[in-house]
Formats: C-alpha cells, structure tokens, sequence
C-alpha cells in the first residue's frame, strides 16, 4: 500500500502511537480523527491502517457500524436534527424534511457552498425541549417548521 | 467425556462440543444456515435453535457447548415454528429468482425453504437495490441476494487473511463489501474463490465462462478454430460430486470422454505441463541451492535467492505481489502448469500440428477461480504472441456444461487423452494437493543433483491437511529443509520467520517454500463442487495419491514425451526458449487500486 498523503498533528500522532497498542483502541483513535478533520477521510484511515497494523477493511468496519463517524466532509455547519422518540413524536421528522427542502440536499448531502449538511441523531439529552436541533454548539428547543428558514440564515451569513 | 441426551438418546462427546456437534452425534440433523464447520460459529441467523428440557430458552445450537447431563430437545412445535418465522424472514429481504439464479437446486437457503414447506410470503418483501460488483473478472458479488449469514467474511478474514471484505453499515443496511465500498477488483481480493465456495446462496458466484467455450465449440465456418483443453489434477476428483458420485471418485479418463463429445479437438493434461514445471522449477531450484552452498545460506538468504518459493497459485502469486512484495525475488519464474500448457499449445503443438496458433482455442479446466484472472496476469501470459489461455473455467462450470450437453458422464466409456501433452507422471497428479508440488520438485531434485532414482519416492512428511507441514530430505551431504503452508492465513507465520531470518543476517529456516492459497491446495479450490468439508479434502486427497500410485512413472523427469518436447523444441529446462515461454515475472501491486 502506498503511504498515505494525510498530515496528522504531532498530538494525533502521539495518540495513535499510544492507542494504536491498547486492545479496543480504534474507537478513541478515530474519535481524535474526526476531531482534527470533521470527518474520517479515506487517506486517514490508510495512514491509521499502515501505522497501527489493521486492515483497513476492519476500519471501515468499525466507521460504519457508528452513526458519529462520518466518511464525507460534513458541511461547516452541522444541523443536527433529534430523532429521538420524544422529538420524533413532536414531529421532529417534519423538520429534517423541511430543512433538506429549504438547503436543496437530500441524505447526508452538503450544500453546493459547502456551508451546510444534516445530520439525523438519537437524542440531545432535552427531551423537554422536543423537538430540538443543534447547530453547531447552540440547541434550539420546540421548534416549529416556520422557524427553520430564520435559523438557517442566521448561518449563512456568519 | 461430557454425557448429554439428544431428544433423550444418550451421547458422550469430548470436553468443548456443541449441541450441534453432539446432536450430530446422535444421527440427528439440525437445520443450519450460517453455520459452516470450516469457520468458528458466528450464531447469525438463529436457526438451529434448540432447547434444554423443561426450559423455555432457546439456545442456538452451533455455539452452545455442552455441558455434563444436559438433555436437549431439537424438535417440538414452538422450534419448528420459530425456524419457518426465520426462513421467512430472510426470504422476505431475498429476491425470488431462484430460475434465474447460479445457485437454484444448488442453494442451502432454498433448501431449507422446500424442506420446511414455506408456501406463502408472510412478510412484505423488502429487497436491498445494490448493485452487482463483476469487476474482478473472477468472481462475482451480487449483495441483494446476501443473507448476511458472515461466512465469507469469516473465511477472507480468518482462513485466508485477506481482508477484502467486510460488512459495512448496520442493521438493515449492512451490507458486504471491501472497506470504503470500492469495487472488488480494486481491493486486495486475491480471487481464491474461497468467499464462493463456502456462500450459501447466489451472493457471492464464479464468473460463468461457459458461453465463451460454447460459442467457440460450435462455431463453423471460416472463423470456426480448433478447440483445445487441459484439464487440471484437482478437477477429476471432485467433479463427480456434481453427479452425485462419493467425494474422492477419481473420473479422469471419462472426462478426456466427455471432452470429445462436448467437440473439443484435441485433449491435453494439465498434469503433463505440472511435469515440466518441475524440471523448470526443480532445475531453478538446484541452481540457487547450488549458489547458496557456495556462498553460504546466510547470504543466499540476504540477496533472496533462498528460500525458493513456489508460484503455481495466481492466487498466492496475487497475495505475494500485494502483502510480500519483498518476496518477489524468491518467487520461483516458472509459470504455472496451466500457463505452460497454454504457450505450449500455441507454439510447440500448433507447429506440429500445422495449425496457425491465431486459429486456435485455449480452453483450461481449473478447480480456480483466480485461474481466471492469470490467463491475463501480465505480458508474459501472452508468450506465443497469443493470449496463451483463452478462456479458464472451473470445476462447476465445466459440470454445468456436461449436464447441458446431455453427457452421462458417470456411464461414459474411458479414453486417453493426446499425445504428447497428455500422458503424465504421478508427481504431476499430485501437484492438486497440499504438498504435492514440493513432493514432486523433491523427486525430481533428487535426480538432478544426485544422478541416481530415488528408492522410495514417497514423502509423506508433506502430505496431509495440517496447516504447516515441515520436513528434512537428505540429498547429497545436504539436508534439504522444506515448509508446505497451505489455506492462505497460514502462511504469514512461514513468510515472517524467513523475513526476520534475512532482517537479522541469519540463515532462512527453509531452503523450499511451497504455498497453494487453498485449504487442502488445488482440491479444496474455489471452483470446485460446494459443501468442501476436511473430511471430502481428505477423500479427495486420497484418490490425487492412488492414482499417482497407479502411474507408470512417479517422476516428471522420466516423463518420456517431457524428454521428447525438451529434444524436440525446449533444448533444455532453463534455456532460453524455456524461459521465454514457460517463466514470467513479478511486481510490487498495491492492496488498494483506488
């Protein structure tokens, strides 16, 4: 396999290097990756591979299994939308639809101008608030479709 | 001992053994999906659930061991019930093709379907749109019809160490396929066929060739070509198991019949060209074994020139180029025996013959998969200036072909196959078994370092189905020490030693490497008759060492038609025509292509 042409910072290396021994240390080794790239690029997981001794098949395994782990660069706003089942029930599902519509983007798509992509998650913990979204490190609580277009532009013009 | 009822009959089975192993003990058979006895269980599908006595629990049987007084029921009302709920189940996630399907009469999902009698479909069908993967030329992944059952997941992972595939995603969509969903044939997938042979349904299937060989045998008219075939050793010992025939029937002279009635022209054995690549091989190998007890081990085995290691496998020869590229040296050059046969089919017989070799059909019968993709591994596939071997097809294919053709293979009358490349030595026929190809390269190099015939030509250290086999021959003041791995996860710990041996500035524990991809070699392949146990290996196996027994000859070099090709148109083994047809070359391949 040919070296992988990724750059990791000198933490993220010494904390593969200290990881990469431990037995069910992939897990926290792929958290710090997402953490440096917003997301698990495919030369990021060769560089793991070749430095730890893992195929890379047994990787991706591990990528897909979580939902958290993403493999396409997410937008440079996440909208996280709570699935969970008091969210779901408040009809949090209408939002996740509405919000595709307003961005034009379907699945986990990004929008042409790379600002913004959808996530659909199990509960944020405030399940009083349902339905709830995030947008970055800010929740919204008992939103209402009408409010979705305000939110949305509050982002794209930061 | 543990002492255990099956539906109350008293068994006793060894400290470790299952239910399933105990009921199977007791001649009581528990319906099994996921379960393969190759592979660990891995308790996927839930069908062979069975119950203590007196308990409502249900335990899966394949990986629930025994334990001392237990007493297990298989059958009541609620078992069955439970397993008809989970056929359904799968079939309600599996397309209903099953006409158009390779697997149909062949399939355990189907099976098992006709034998609990599902009539109806009581679940809303929810089929998976993905698409088929063809791109390996070699095999062929269809996911739809996965009924994630893990098995060949297992045997890329664990048996074959591999790790082309793997299953992605969750829940309903977990699907198969090579990390990142790349296409097959740009993962490391070293096309053993492994993943096919032990599928339950039609996932996972070699590419079917056989339209190609027909088109060719019942084209007329000027572009009509003469059609040729060989046929490898592993095939004839298992291609009755198509017919219904024991494992281990030994068919080979009613196939050269049933070659002639599908039309081909002329018959030749593979096992004749596994004659020549021992005098290729086996003299390459007295030539480095002759340097290094010139230069010393130590430095032979620095500059890889020792240890020699085979390189009939494509398989092995794929896995080498992408996980030992640092191997390539020791790599024997001779081709395989199916590659010699192909370049000398288009050169040797073909101007003996009077055939122009543009107007003639290469058609090999190989227990493989991955002998698919070496009919066009590199140039040197390509030696008479043709694609030496047309059209490679296996075991399977090859049956289905007879059956077409309305042969009754099993009542045929015996026949010999043509001259000169058919008639062959018993150290040819071996080469379809683990071992045999070392087997074979020792008694031939017995003979060309010594001069003298062996007494006794048997080695039996090498035979057998044991992962690693390891023995000492005596040749002239020189112990010769050899390895024999087979079942590609096995070979790591053989290469690693070697590798830390030339690392470290010492001698390499082994002078000769012999490596087939396969467990049990050529015979356990990924082409041949489904349902391969260690216990239709050794059948197998069996019948590759009594009819070598039964040969004229034992050794390739008293092959009289070897001697006759040699004097007439090779020269000598190693000489420079030899090596234009009959060697090739390797190269550093990356595990990734994309």
């Amino acid at each position: 396999m040919p070296a992988a042409n990724i750059e990791f910072s000198s933490e993220l290396n010494s904390f593969i290097e200290e990881w990469g021994k431990k037995p069910g240390g992939l897990i926290m080794m792929l958290h710090r990756i997402q953490g440096e790239f917003g997301y698990i690029p495919r030369e990021a997981a060769e560089k793991l591979s070749l430095m730890v001794g893992l195929p890379l098949a047994k990787i991706y395994g591990v990528v897909t299994f979580y939902h958290f782990f993403k493999t396409s660069k997410p937008g440079k706003h996440r909208i996280a939308i709570c699935l969970g089942t008091a969210c779901y029930l408040k009809g949090a599902q209408d939002l996740v639809d509405e919000s595709r519509s307003i961005l034009g983007i379907a699945g986990e798509d990004v929008t042409d101008d790379g600002l913004f992509s959808i996530d659909e998650v199990r509960c944020l913990g405030c399940c009083g608030l349902a339905p709830v979204l995030q947008v970055g490190d800010e929740v919204y609580g008992k939103v209402t479709k009408e409010q979705l277009p305000d939110i949305i532009a509050k982002y794209r013009n930061l | 001992m543990i002492n255990c009822k099956i539906n109350g009959i008293a068994v006793q089975v060894a400290e470790g053994a299952t239910v399933l192993d105990a009921a199977k003990k007791a001649n009581v058979k528990i319906p099994t999906l996921c379960y393969n006895p190759d592979l660990s269980p891995w308790a996927a599908c839930g069908i062979c659930v069975v119950r203590v006595e007196g308990s409502n629990k249900m335990l899966r049987s394949c990986c629930t061991p025994v334990a001392e007084g237990m007493s297990i029921v298989t059958n009541d009302a609620e078992l069955v019930e439970i397993r008809k709920t989970v056929i359904e189940l799968i079939l309600s996630t599996h397309p209903d093709d099953c006409l158009q399907c390779p697997r149909n009469q062949d399939c355990e999902l189907q099976t098992l379907a006709q034998e609990f009698g599902i009539r109806k479909q009581s679940f809303p069908k929810r089929l998976r749109d993905l698409p088929v993967d063809d791109t390996t030329g070699a095999i062929i992944l269809n996911p739809e019809k996965c009924v994630r059952c893990g098995r060949c997941v297992t045997v890329c992972q664990q048996m074959q160490n591999v790790w082309a595939i793997e299953f992605l995603g969750r829940g309903e969509s977990t699907r198969i396929a090579p990390a990142a969903d790349v296409a097959l044939g740009e993962s490391p997938c070293i096309r053993c066929g492994q993943c096919s042979a032990h599928c339950p349904v039609g996932a996972i299937y070699e590419n079917d060739q056989t339209k190609e060989v027909w088109d060719a045998l019942m084209k007329t008219g000027p572009d009509a070509k003469t059609c040729v075939v060989q046929i490898a050793p592993a095939v004839r010992v298992a291609l009755g198991e198509a017919f219904g025939l024991p494992a281990g029937t030994d068919l080979t002279k009613k196939i050269y019949t049933a070659f002639r009635r599908m039309g081909f022209d002329a018959i030749f054995d593979t096992n004749f060209s596994a004659d020549l690549t021992i005098l290729e091989e086996g003299t390459e190998f007295v030539k480095r074994l002759t340097g290094a007890l010139q230069g010393g081990l130590a430095a032979a085995t620095k500059e890889r020139s020792m240890p020699l290691i085979t390189s009939c496998c494509p398989a092995w020869v794929d896995y080498m180029e992408k996980y030992y590229p640092d191997m390539v040296p020791n790599f024997s050059t001779a081709k395989s025996p199916q590659q010699m046969m192909g370049a000398m089919i288009k050169t040797f017989w073909a101007g003996k013959a009077g055939i122009d070799p543009a107007k003639i059909f290469s058609v090999s019968i190989m227990p493989c998969t991955a002998k698919k993709y070496e009919t066009h591994r590199d140039e040197t596939m390509y030696s008479s200036g043709f694609q030496d071997v047309d059209v490679s097809i296996t075991t399977r294919e090859l049956a289905r072909m007879i059956k077409q053709a309305g042969i009754d293979l099993v009542n045929l009358p015996e026949s010999e196959p043509d001259s000169p490349m058919g008639p062959y030595t018993g150290a040819g026929v071996i080469f379809g078994a683990t071992g045999g190809v070392m087997e074979a390269a020792l008694r031939s190099a017995y003979f060309l370092v010594t001069g003298e015939e062996l007494k006794d030509v048997n080695f039996t250290a090498v035979r057998g189905i044991s992962g690693i086999k390891e023995a000492s021959v005596h040749i002239k003041g020189v112990d010769v020490r050899v390895a024999v791995a087979h079942q590609m996860g096995n070979i790591q710990q053989v290469l690693d030693q070697v590798r830390a041996a030339r690392e470290s500035g010492k001698e390499t524990p082994w002078h000769f490497i012999e490596v087939m991809a396969c467990r049990g070699g050529c015979i356990g392949g990924g082409g041949q008759p489904y349902g391969a146990t260690d216990e239709i290996r050794t059948k197998r196996i069996r019948a590759i060492y009594d009819h070598d027994e039964n040969t004229e000859y034992r050794c390739s070099h008293q092959n009289p038609y070897i001697k006759q090709v040699y004097a007439e148109f090779l020269d000598a083994p190693g000489s420079h025509k030899a090596h234009k047809l009959l060697h090739t070359h390797y190269v550093e391949r990356p595990l990734f292509m994309k």
